[in-house]
């Protein structure tokens, strides 16, 4: 109740006029992107870039879920299927055509958009259990249809698979982007746009739409909101930038194989997704640092990677245990407590620590 | 005017409603009845959550039964929930906008109507105060705000009044009652809040088992043997 009357005086100057604060979060976001764009390849060795560009495809697969599961309360188990389906499509349009790699991305996103749009029409039906379990089969079966048509590797007709496992040549890349830094900031670019697209989609009358769905189908309906259309709009919307990312993969990994592709990766994107924090956009990029930048660190470090399965593991149980926000709302406010509680340890006079109390 | 004929709906082996025939014709208009009366069940076949087994709705002259659900929002039916259905995550702004965003009114009104559907359900939050933030009494008039944006043509006004202090009754039901200032549309009150039904409504009609036992001016149903018998009576004798 008392935030009531904070929000009343803090809101109304800034509800129309442009002003200082509200230009700071926009500016921080581009300081941080032009760290992330020419910081980071300068600092770090080819190993890291790679996992870099690993991290900005996965970024985008997070966001996708995170649009599902956090706006609109579907939980999909589909969406390493749908990435699957997205890096297909996009080596086969890469091999047969030599249509500039923005315009595979647009291509792909779209066929990607109608395949994982029907993965999502159970949801019309279905929620919570049944919907993941059925996303989670549906992925299972395109995993084996992929496994069996193989992915393209520079052969002819539909599938494009030669008969052999070497790639002749490998994916191409788009010009501007040839060497590994090239397209790792490539990838970063694009999926910056992903967030923003999603962030424009979110804060505006889909948005709105997501949030009643996700809150009361019934409220939503009474408001005279179509939920089958807005539902079928995050399906899409989600497959699209997961065909985008899908089709990035493609061109960062240069070579495709099913094997790399397993089922049970949805699960782990969920279980990340979830660890992020699900009510707010940065959680996916926590999501991807989780399950692509750990894995190279461990490995860097000669650990197995497999080991994650069990921290992602518990992981998740701490996050709906004790901070269902995820790690982007529990990680600043535990080091918030942390500083003060440091703070009132060194300062005699306690009493005073607690002005820096936010809230 | 809203023409209710031989409605009735069936769950299984429970008819909820039964044969129910009647009209609302202007103003706002009480639903009483005791609990599981079937009063709830008849707001939702209303908003089209219930699909009745026989029966006619004419509303306004158009067929109310053969529009989807989320169509006849548009159209002008709205209401508000026994469990208020604000949405938290969004702003007052934003809750009451939503309504007018999926109505027939042009975008270029909304801001103007917003503000003014909130002013006019005596709303003292920031609009852009999020619903989650405020008290049991905010939120309903959010609710009813959604309800009343744009130009409704049927409110339905499901126990508003449930878990409200009285005092804060009052000021819902002086809302109620200015409605008709806003336009033509009909408006059904459900709630079990007698001196609150009593003082919006001019016409009352009582369920008891899905049946409609009486209808006609308040006061004169409020009196009726059998509606004493079967709701108010029986509230007092337990």
């Amino acid at each position: 109740m008392a935030d009531t009357t904070s929000a009343d005086t803090a809101a109304r100057p800034s509800a129309r006029s442009w002003d200082a604060r509200s230009l700071r979060r926009p500016a921080i976001i581009v300081v941080l992107l032009a760290l992330v764009l020419f910081a980071i390849p300068a600092l770090v060795s080819l190993y890291y870039v790679d996992a870099g560009t690993q991290v900005a495809v996965y970024a985008i697969v997070a966001l996708g879920l995170n649009l599902l599961v956090g706006r609109v309360g579907l939980v999909s188990l589909g969406q390493a299927a749908v990435l699957a389906m997205g890096a297909w499509v996009a080596a086969r349009l890469l091999f047969a055509t030599s249509l500039p790699f923005e315009v595979v991305l647009l291509i792909t996103g779209s066929i990607t958009m109608v395949l994982g749009t029907l993965v999502g029409l159970p949801a019309l039906r279905m929620s919570g259990l049944y919907l993941a379990l059925i996303t989670l089969m549906l992925a299972g079966a395109i995993t084996v249809v992929l496994a069996t048509i193989n992915f393209p590797n520079g052969g002819h007709g539909f599938s494009g698979y030669n008969g052999g496992l070497l790639h002749l040549p490998a994916i191409r890349r788009p010009g501007i982007a040839q060497t590994d830094i090239g397209f790792y900031r490539y990838s970063v670019i694009f999926a910056a746009i992903a967030f923003l697209v999603v962030l424009v989609h979110v804060r505006t009358r889909p948005g709105r739409a997501w949030a009643a769905i996700r809150q009361s189908e019934s409220a939503a309906l009474a408001a005279g909101i179509n939920v089958t259309l807005y539902k079928m709009w995050a399906f899409a919307l989600a497959s699209f930038i997961t065909g985008v990312a899908g089709a990035l993969l493609a061109g960062a990994d240069r070579f495709l194989y099913s094997i790399n592709f397993a089922t049970q990766d949805s699960i782990t994107i969920l279980a990340v997704v979830l660890m992020g924090g699900i009510f707010s956009l940065w959680g996916a990029i926590i999501a991807a640092l989780l399950m692509q930048l750990l894995p190279a660190l461990l490995n860097s470090w000669g650990v197995s990677p497999d080991w994650l399965i069990i921290l992602f593991g518990i992981g998740v149980l701490q996050v709906l245990t004790t901070a269902p926000a995820g790690l982007i709302d529990q990680v600043p406010r535990d080091l918030g407590r942390l500083g003060r509680l440091i703070g009132r340890a060194f300062s005699t006079t306690s009493s005073a620590s607690a002005a820096g109390d936010v809230e | 005017m809203i023409d209710v004929a031989g409605l009735t709906v069936r769950f299984g082996g429970v008819t909820p409603i039964d044969e129910m025939s009647v009209k609302f014709e202007t103003g706002t208009c009480g639903l009483i009845g005791p609990n599981g009366a079937g009063k709830t069940t008849f707001f939702n076949v209303l908003s089209g959550f219930v699909k009745p087994a026989s029966g006619t709705i004419t509303a306004f002259g158009d067929d109310l039964l053969k529009m989807a659900h989320f169509r006849r929002a548009r159209w002008g039916v709205r209401r508000t929930f026994q469990t208020e259905q604000a949405i938290e995550e969004l702003s007052v702004y934003d809750n009451v906008a939503l309504a007018h965003e999926h109505s027939k009114e042009s975008a270029a009104s909304r801001r103007t109507d917003v503000l003014d559907a909130i002013e006019f359900v005596g709303l003292e939050a920031s609009p852009q105060a999020k619903v989650g933030t405020l008290g049991a009494r905010d939120r309903r008039l959010v609710e009813v705000a959604r309800a009343l944006i744009g130009r409704p043509r049927l409110v339905l006004l499901d126990e508003p009044a449930a878990g409200l202090p009285d005092k804060e009754t009052a000021h819902l039901g002086e809302v109620i009652r200015r409605i008709p200032e806003r336009g033509d549309a009909v408006v059904i009150l459900v709630d079990h809040d007698m001196s609150l039904v009593s003082s919006c409504c001019s016409v009352t009609s009582v369920l008891d088992f899905g049946k409609l036992i009486a209808s006609g001016q308040t006061a004169d149903v409020l009196r009726d043997e059998q509606v004493v018998r079967a709701y108010l009576g029986n509230a007092e004798g337990e």
